[in-house]
């Protein structure tokens, strides 16, 4: 499954390239704020020149589907600022294979964003790529 | 070490808080030095300056308050958050014609970019949700 989007790792220690902060995204876009200020937490570390990673992980990875708009419950959606991504220089999105997997997701569900599936191992490696890790 | 603390938990809905300031008081009675606390997500509430609880519990924002008169620890809350959930300063209060403020020193309105600083210019940032 994670063969199409599974970007490829060189060097040691499943070989990530070193970041300032890792961005663990945990919860749905729904319910709850915590993946809207995760998220606004990754773009202002980006504003400033840091090296970025968002991890998509949990409940996290429903972000990634297409068409997470404002609800009627009237939170927004997410959908604007995983599109804002891009222009804030965050580029390097991860996704827990397993955590898709759990949720009768597959690679090919998630179109909203350019991102690398990773497996738990690889997960742990990335953790340890980045200097920080910060978790919403 | 120098350390920093994100709370992201509200007071007295949570453990996060309390635990927080008891890890505060952990690494400072070690010789640590806590440079910055920093309240975001439902964390903004731990500065409420009308907090009231009842007098069998503990204050929590007096104890935020003790660590930065005995220890200069830097107490900053997000401004978008905190705007939000109605955290104002007399300075904001006043911007959006609010009678009254629920902030003041030593919390500070501040940007997420505080918070990126406090977690790449200490030697430790431990997140309290």
């Amino acid at each position: 499954m994670s063969d199409v989007m599974t970007a490829p790792l060189a060097g040691d220690d499943a070989g990530m390239a070193a970041g300032d902060l890792l961005v663990m995204l945990r919860h749905g876009p729904h319910g709850s704020s915590w993946l809207r200020e995760g998220l606004e937490a990754a773009m202002v570390a980006a504003a400033f020149g840091r090296e970025v990673g968002l991890l998509f992980t949990g409940d996290g990875v429903m972000a990634l589907l297409e068409g997470q708009q404002v609800g009627p419950l009237g939170q927004k959606g997410s959908d604007n600022l995983l599109a804002a991504l891009e222009m804030y220089d965050v580029e390097r999105c991860y996704v827990d294979a397993a955590a898709l997997r759990a949720r009768g997701l597959t690679a090919q569900d998630v179109t909203l964003l350019p991102v690398t599936l990773l497996e738990h191992d690889e997960v742990v490696a990335l953790t340890t790529a980045f200097s920080r890790v910060l978790s919403f | 070490m120098r350390y920093a603390l994100a709370v992201y938990g509200g007071p007295y809905s949570q453990q996060a808080s309390h635990s927080a300031l008891r890890f505060a008081d952990a690494l400072l009675a070690r010789g640590h030095q806590l440079t910055t606390v920093f309240f975001y997500h439902d964390g903004v509430y731990n500065a409420a300056n009308m907090m009231a609880p009842p007098q069998d519990e503990p204050h929590l924002r007096d104890r935020w308050l003790s660590l930065a008169e005995n220890h200069a620890t830097r107490l900053q809350v997000c401004v978008a958050a905190g705007l939000r959930r109605g955290m104002l300063d007399e300075r904001e209060a006043a911007r959006h014609g609010k009678q009254g403020h629920t902030l003041e020193a030593p919390f500070e309105l501040t940007g997420l970019g505080q918070l990126v600083e406090a977690t790449l210019d200490n030697d430790h940032l431990i997140t309290f949700a």
